[in-house]
Parts: structure tokens; C-alpha cells; sequence
């Protein structure tokens, strides 16, 4: 007897250690990432770098065109994918929600979420940038909608599913149209939830260099011109810290600390709508 | 001496089925109906009547099909696939069954009630007049005046009048529950149907929505489905009995408890089983 018991406290007590250790492994890398970034990217933080353009190698500059370029290519993004993504996962999950069409689309859709992103930059690459016969903006808001689709139809899809099914009943006996129970009690049950998965492609969105790289390319000057390339500041990020030049190098790891603490600051709104989902 | 004791003991002779005795108007007239969840067939030739401004209660186990039955007067079962119901249920002499059925007309003249009590997640004062809005076009006054008056004739207005702005999920569960109902009545419907509204009700609050119904029935036609048999003699003035599927017994609420016809009614209110 005792010695079963003493089997399990030794069995518990291995357990322990190892989900210890392997958070602790994993938090440290994570931390050690955060403090370089943190480290190399404040020295370099100042004013200047959000309002001066990208300077040439060896002399002062700052961010501006890629940050106005990323907020211009994300802000597009956004607003292109968002409305797709959120009617697709309305279908699925309202409308068509016994549909074939439905599990067809999910499929697809969840491959898409998956996919690597540059995959995404590749295939706008193709249908986009070549046949225009050069690199743009455009491009690069669609490849990021592209990315943006799939996690606005999943968290969409998942949130209208998690309405109780006894609201939509009891919408539908007071003799709501079906539009009506969707817009009024469903969306309203799920938005919290929906404007997370918002936040979160947003969030996804702004660090994607790869699909930029094949659509938006970079710009060295600032250009609002959304027909024509863009900066951008993951293109720029990676363009500056490959480069050979010390100050290039400090402002790449400035624009990485911005891109991390813009994340960050949607990951807590998107933290803090998830908590007041399950409050209200 | 003896033979007047044997007499006074023997028991009271009883009068055969009263149906449909002090019936009244037909509200509701259900014919052959069949009720199917795909193949499965959940409700088995049920004919009967349900009578204008009556109390009706259908009891039974669980599984009898007493909600599906329900679920049928006002075609929620609509919302999904592979649920369908035969026959005919006449409301007011049309089938509500025929293909070209308005749902959401058949909606509004037959509310439902349902077993959790499901606000929606607004405040309480538009949970009711989301509801009047969706039939009236009226001024912020008349609107105001129509939400207190479905409030009031669901007993809730009292407590809160003073916070009609705070979120419906605010309220506690027995509040909730006079909330859905006077939501339902701000429609304006002929019917009721209630699915088991105080199973998740304590006692205080489940007496104050029975007191409600006796309330309500002067101008409404209800229909209750319940598990509580006391609740069903209390409230109801017909009583429907069913068994897997099958109406066994429907009659005067005081005739089922107390001299049922059929023997397995007679086994279940006695708590024999089920």
C-alpha cells in the first residue's frame, strides 16, 4: 500500500519536473528574444525614427516610410479581408451551417490557414505582379488579405457556433427573419469574439515578410502611391539587418521593436475583449 | 343500517369521458400528425384539439415527445434539416403545416416560451421592444408604454422599472424567465406555448410564473409541456398524457388525476414510473 503510494507521489513529482523545466526552457528563450529586442531596439528608439525617411547607408534617418507603409498595406488588408471573412464564416455557420459546401469550405479553409505565408506572396506574385509587370502596393494589401480571409473565417465560423442554439430558437419563435436573428442576437452574442480574431490577423499580418517581398518589394523613399512599390517595415527590417552597415542594422532592430510592442498591444485589447466575452 | 354503510362506501359511480365537455372554441385542431427526426419517428398519429383560452398540459417521461409536439405549433423545427412533421394542425382552420405557411407570421400569432430562459444580450428594455418593433412602427412614447405594459402583465415590472437599461443577463434566473415571457407577450400572440418554464426555477419564482399563467389564460391560449405533475394539476385545465410518441390520454385535468382511463396514465401520475 504504502509503497503504491509512494510510486505515485515519485511518478507526480517526475511529471512535474519535466513540464517545469520544458516551460521554463521555452519561457527562457522567449525572454532572452525579448530582452535583445528590447535592448538593441531602444538605444536606437527616438523621435527621429517616425519622421524621417529610410536614410542611405552612413547617414541619420528614421522608419516613416515603412511604418506609413505598413499601416497603409495592413489598413487595406483589413479592410478587404475582414468583410469577405466575416460573411464566409456567417455562412458556414448560420446559412449553410448543414450545407456539403460548409465542410467543403472549412477544408479548404483551414489549408489556407495553415499555409505558408510565402506560398501567398508567391501565388499574388503570379497573378498580380507579373501580369501589371511590376511590384505594388495593391499587391501587397491583397497578399496580406489573402493571409488576413482565413483566420476571419475561422474565429467568425467558431464564435456564431458558440451562440447557444436556444437564442437563435428563441429569436426565431418571437418571428425574427433570419437576417435579423443573425444581426441583432447572434452577431451581437458573438462580436467580442469576432473582433478578436480581427485583432489577431491584424496582428499576423504586420510581421509577414515573405508574401510583402514578392508583392509590395520595399521602396527607399517614402511613396503613397499604391500603385508603385512600398516600404514596409518587416521588408525594410529585413533588408537592414542582412545589410553590412551598423546603422542599418540599429534601425532594423528598432522597426522590429515597434512591429513587437504593436503586437503586443493588440494581443492585450484582443485579451481583454475575450474576458469581457466571458463576463458579460 | 348495514346495507346504508355498504352504500355510502361503495364507490362513486363515474360518467364516462367528458371530452369534449366545456371545450369551448378549437384553437388549435391537430390531425394524424406524424413527426419525424429523420427516420425516426418521435410523434405517432396525435389527434386533438386545443381550446381557446385554456390551460392545455401535456405530461409525460422523458423522450415521450411532449416538446417535439411543441415544437411543432410553431414549426421551430424548421431551423434544421432533417426534422419534418405530417398531418394536418389547423390553427383557426388553416394548416399550419402547408408548404405556403409565412413562418414568421405563424411565429408572431404562436409564441414560445422556452425551458432556459434565453435573453438576449441586450438591455431588458430592448429585449422587449426589439420584439414589438419587428410588427409596429412606433413613436419612443408608444414603444415605452408597451414595454411596460408587457412587463407589467408579466409580473416583473416591479423590480425592474428602475434599471430597464441594465443587461438582460443581469437579472436573476426566475427574473429571466418573466423577461422571455413578457417578451413573448409583447407580440401580441393568440398562443403560448411553454416548454417546461420553471425546470430551471426555484420554488418561490416557479409560483410567482403559475400564478402568471392563470394570469395570462384570460386572453391567451397556453400550452404547457412540464414534468411536474403537481404543476400540471395546478395550472392547467386539460391534461394530455404521452407515452413514446403516442397521445394516451388527453381530458379534463381534474378528470386525468383522478380517474384517468387508460391504465399507463394512471401508472404514471401515481408515480408508478417514469
Amino acid at each position: 500500500m504504502m509503497m503504491l503510494y509512494a510510486r505515485r507521489r515519485f511518478r507526480n513529482m517526475t511529471m512535474l519536473v519535466l513540464s517545469v523545466g520544458a516551460t521554463l526552457a521555452g519561457l527562457g528563450w522567449l525572454v532572452l528574444i525579448l530582452w535583445t529586442l528590447v535592448v538593441e531596439g531602444m538605444s536606437g528608439l527616438s523621435l527621429k525614427v517616425f519622421t524621417e525617411m529610410t536614410p542611405p547607408p552612413g547617414s541619420d534617418g528614421g522608419l516613416l516610410n515603412p511604418i506609413v507603409g505598413s499601416l497603409i498595406m495592413t489598413s487595406l488588408a483589413v479592410a478587404v479581408g475582414t468583410p469577405i471573412g466575416i460573411f464566409a464564416g456567417t455562412y458556414m455557420a448560420e446559412y449553410g451551417r448543414y450545407s456539403p459546401l460548409t465542410q467543403v469550405v472549412r477544408f479548404i479553409n483551414d489549408i489556407l490557414l495553415s499555409a505558408p505565408s510565402i506560398i501567398v506572396g508567391l501565388f499574388i506574385y503570379e497573378v498580380m505582379v507579373a501580369p501589371m509587370g511590376h511590384f505594388s502596393a495593391y499587391a501587397g494589401a491583397v497578399a496580406l488579405a489573402v493571409i488576413v480571409i482565413p483566420v476571419v473565417v475561422r474565429t467568425t465560423e467558431d464564435m456564431l457556433l458558440l451562440v447557444p442554439k436556444e437564442l437563435r430558437e428563441a429569436a426565431t419563435a418571437l418571428g425574427m427573419p433570419r437576417l435579423y436573428v443573425i444581426r441583432r442576437v447572434s452577431y451581437r452574442a458573438a462580436k467580442a469574439g469576432i473582433l478578436t480574431g480581427i485583432l489577431l490577423a491584424i496582428a499576423r499580418i504586420s510581421g509577414e515578410t515573405a508574401p510583402i517581398l514578392f508583392t509590395a518589394l520595399n521602396n527607399q523613399f517614402f511613396s503613397a502611391d499604391l500603385n508603385a512599390p512600398m516600404a514596409s517595415l518587416p521588408a525594410v527590417i529585413f533588408q537592414f539587418a542582412l545589410s553590412p552597415y551598423k546603422d542599418w542594422q540599429k534601425l532594423a532592430w528598432t522597426g522590429a521593436l515597434i512591429i513587437t510592442l504593436a503586437v503586443l498591444a493588440l494581443s492585450i485589447i484582443a485579451r481583454m475583449l475575450a474576458a469581457s466575452r466571458k463576463t458579460s | 343500517m348495514t346495507f346504508a354503510i355498504t352504500r355510502m362506501m361503495a364507490p362513486v359511480p363515474v360518467v364516462g369521458n367528458p371530452l369534449p365537455i366545456g371545450g369551448g372554441a378549437e384553437k388549435i385542431t391537430i390531425r394524424k400528425l406524424n413527426f419525424y427526426y429523420g427516420d425516426h419517428c418521435a410523434l405517432k398519429d396525435i389527434n386533438v384539439s386545443l381550446y381557446a383560452k385554456k390551460v392545455m398540459a401535456f405530461i409525460g417521461p422523458s423522450g415521450c415527445g411532449k416538446s417535439t409536439f411543441l415544437r411543432v405549433l410553431n414549426r421551430i423545427y424548421d431551423l434544421y434539416p432533417n426534422q419534418r412533421a405530417e398531418g394536418e394542425v389547423l390553427l383557426d382552420g388553416k394548416n399550419i403545416l402547408a408548404a405556403d405557411q409565412d413562418l414568421n407570421l405563424l411565429r408572431a400569432r404562436v409564441g414560445m416560451v422556452f425551458q432556459k430562459p434565453t435573453p438576449f444580450p441586450m438591455t431588458i428594455y430592448e429585449n422587449i421592444a426589439f420584439g414589438v418593433r419587428l410588427y409596429e412602427r412606433l413613436s419612443k412614447s408608444e414603444l415605452d408604454g408597451q414595454v411596460e405594459q408587457a412587463l407589467r402583465r408579466a409580473a416583473i415590472w416591479e423590480e425592474v422599472k428602475d434599471k430597464l437599461n441594465a443587461n438582460g443577463l443581469s437579472l436573476s434566473g426566475g427574473q429571466q424567465q418573466r423577461l422571455c415571457i413578457a417578451r413573448t407577450i409583447a407580440v401580441k400572440p393568440e398562443v403560448i406555448l411553454l416548454d417546461e418554464p420553471c425546470s430551471a426555477l426555484d420554488p418561490i419564482a416557479t409560483a410567482k410564473i403559475e400564478e402568471l399563467i392563470d394570469e395570462l389564460k384570460n386572453d391567451y391560449t397556453i400550452v404547457i409541456v412540464t414534468h411536474n405533475m403537481q404543476q400540471a394539476a395546478r395550472v392547467s385545465d386539460f391534461t394530455a398524457f404521452m407515452y413514446l410518441g403516442e397521445m394516451i390520454e388527453f381530458n379534463t385535468t381534474t378528470f386525468i388525476f383522478t380517474n384517468p382511463e387508460n391504465r399507463r396514465t394512471q401508472d404514471y401520475i401515481t408515480g408508478r414510473f417514469g
